[in-house]
């Protein structure tokens, strides 16, 4: 595989993965935030959100698929194997990680925020984005999660990205392609750039983390 | 590179020609020597969806490819009669070929005919993968098993249900036979230590790929145009130029079908 094409897939896979874990975590952090608030949103609310952070890739890639498809009820919009499916598709898987991780680390210093709050003479409302603000280490481990989760994806960006070349092929679809044909050379390589992404993305949140 | 043209799909959706393939057509690189001039004479972009046949005709009875590019003369034309596909035209041709290991364990290389060589390895149940995916290639060795008066079961039958490829490769750690075109096993087979055993002009194994158009598809046109381009003397000229090791892959139909299918003409 040519250096060029190489540098295109991981380009994508980077900007599909980060634009899921970005469109995952606006509707997942401030949920995360809120169950934490409510005292964790109940035994049913955090069952419901850890049963999402095991939900299999390629039931989210068929559900999808039925829905995107031509002959499905949002066909016209003509989104199946594009990348905006693969990113919906990751976004999906990407977002009760996020909420979980964001709601399991903020949860126990809920109170001891509240008190703050109180004691500086701030309102209720204040609580959420002060517990969002001390809270800045825990998005790091959350966006870490879901991005992670986002760029390793392979049964659902398949399913709904069909791994065209020069459009929706990624770095894990085409490991799958290289393995098949048999090039496996090539496809270790893909693995190594897979693994040299996650750690450049991972090491950059700690460093944020660690400010 | 130039972002702007790479963050181009992105925005602008369902732009280019969608066409389902058999992986064999993909993984031996035909497709991507054909599509870069089919682009250049006519400014379509042509985006390759590499799945088997029966999921390429499922596809495109979705009306989620635009064209497909297939092997199953047989599935082609039901879907011919039932209206998902229209205007065939038949590509190129080469022939199956049963793999196998070196070392023969079923001895099907002193077999006289095919059909025989599949009882043989029946009879002393050594190891034979299917593709198990309907594709193409699969549903010729179950006519195959069929012609033969076999019906072959596990342990030693074992279906992988994945691509030509990933079959041969399978094949080649199991030290089994399997069925195989003859793009896909000169590609990854041969690498991989697998010998034909069986690889004869016979039309029991003659495979023929045509290409369709989706008549329900929003880009009926260029789909036409695709096919007036397979046509032509220069796309003629990839087919037959295509080779691995000097053995070319396809020979060139130009549209003379050699097994029958159904539908027009």
């Amino acid at each position: 595989m040519e250096a060029a094409e190489l540098r295109e897939i991981a380009l994508r896979s980077l900007l599909v993965a980060g634009a899921a874990t970005l469109l995952a975590a606006l509707p997942a952090v401030p949920l995360g935030l809120w169950l934490a608030l409510r005292g964790g949103g109940g035994a049913w609310g955090r069952m419901l959100l850890y049963a999402g952070m095991a939900l299999p890739s390629v039931v989210v890639g068929l559900f999808l698929y039925l829905l995107l498809s031509r002959s499905g009820p949002l066909g016209f919009l003509g989104l199946l194997y594009t990348p905006l499916a693969m990113v919906l598709a990751e976004a999906i898987l990407a977002f009760p990680l996020i909420a979980a991780f964001v709601l399991s680390g903020t949860r126990a210093r809920v109170e001891e925020v509240r008190l703050l709050v109180r004691s500086l003479g701030g309102k209720e409302a204040q609580v959420l984005p002060t517990l969002f603000w001390e809270s800045r280490r825990t998005l790091a481990a959350a966006l870490a999660a879901g991005f992670g989760g986002a760029i390793s994806e392979v049964g659902a960006a398949t399913l709904v990205g069909g791994d065209i070349r020069h459009h929706t092929r990624v770095l894990t679809t085409a490991i799958v392609v290289e393995t098949r044909k048999g090039e496996l050379e090539a496809a270790l390589a893909l693995g190594m750039v897979l693994l040299g992404i996650a750690l450049v993305v991972t090491g950059l949140l700690v460093i944020l983390e660690r400010e | 590179m130039r972002l702007g043209a790479f963050l181009l799909p992105f925005f602008l959706l369902a732009e280019a020609l969608r066409l389902a393939t058999t992986t064999s057509v993909y993984d031996s690189g035909l497709l991507d020597q054909l599509l870069p001039p089919f682009q250049k004479a006519t400014g379509i972009r042509g985006e390759v969806l590499a799945v088997g046949t029966g999921q390429a005709l499922t596809l495109a009875a979705r009306g989620d490819v635009d064209a497909v590019l297939v092997h199953a003369p047989d599935l082609e034309a039901e879907a011919v009669r039932q209206g998902h596909l229209a205007e065939g035209f038949c590509l190129a041709q080469n022939r199956y070929l049963l793999v196998g290991p070196p070392k023969d364990p079923a001895r099907v290389r002193e077999t006289p005919t095919l059909l025989e060589a599949l009882r043989r390895i029946a009879k002393t149940q050594a190891p034979f993968v299917s593709r198990g995916d309907r594709s193409g290639t699969h549903l010729k060795e179950l006519a195959l098993w069929k012609e033969a008066g076999v019906t072959p079961a596990p342990p030693w039958y074992l279906e992988s249900g994945a691509g030509m490829g990933q079959t041969l490769v399978l094949a080649a750690e199991k030290g089994a036979y399997t069925l195989s075109d003859l793009a896909t096993y000169l590609t990854v087979g041969k690498k991989r230590g697998l010998v034909p055993l069986y690889d004869r002009d016979d039309p029991l194994v003659l495979n023929q790929y045509s290409y369709y158009v989706a008549p329900k598809s929003p880009r009926l046109g260029e789909a036409r145009r695709l096919r007036a381009f397979l046509a032509s003397p220069g796309a003629t000229q990839i087919v037959a130029g295509l080779k691995v090791e000097g053995q070319s892959l396809f020979q060139p139909l130009r549209g003379r079908c050699i097994l029958p299918v159904g539908g027009s003409r």
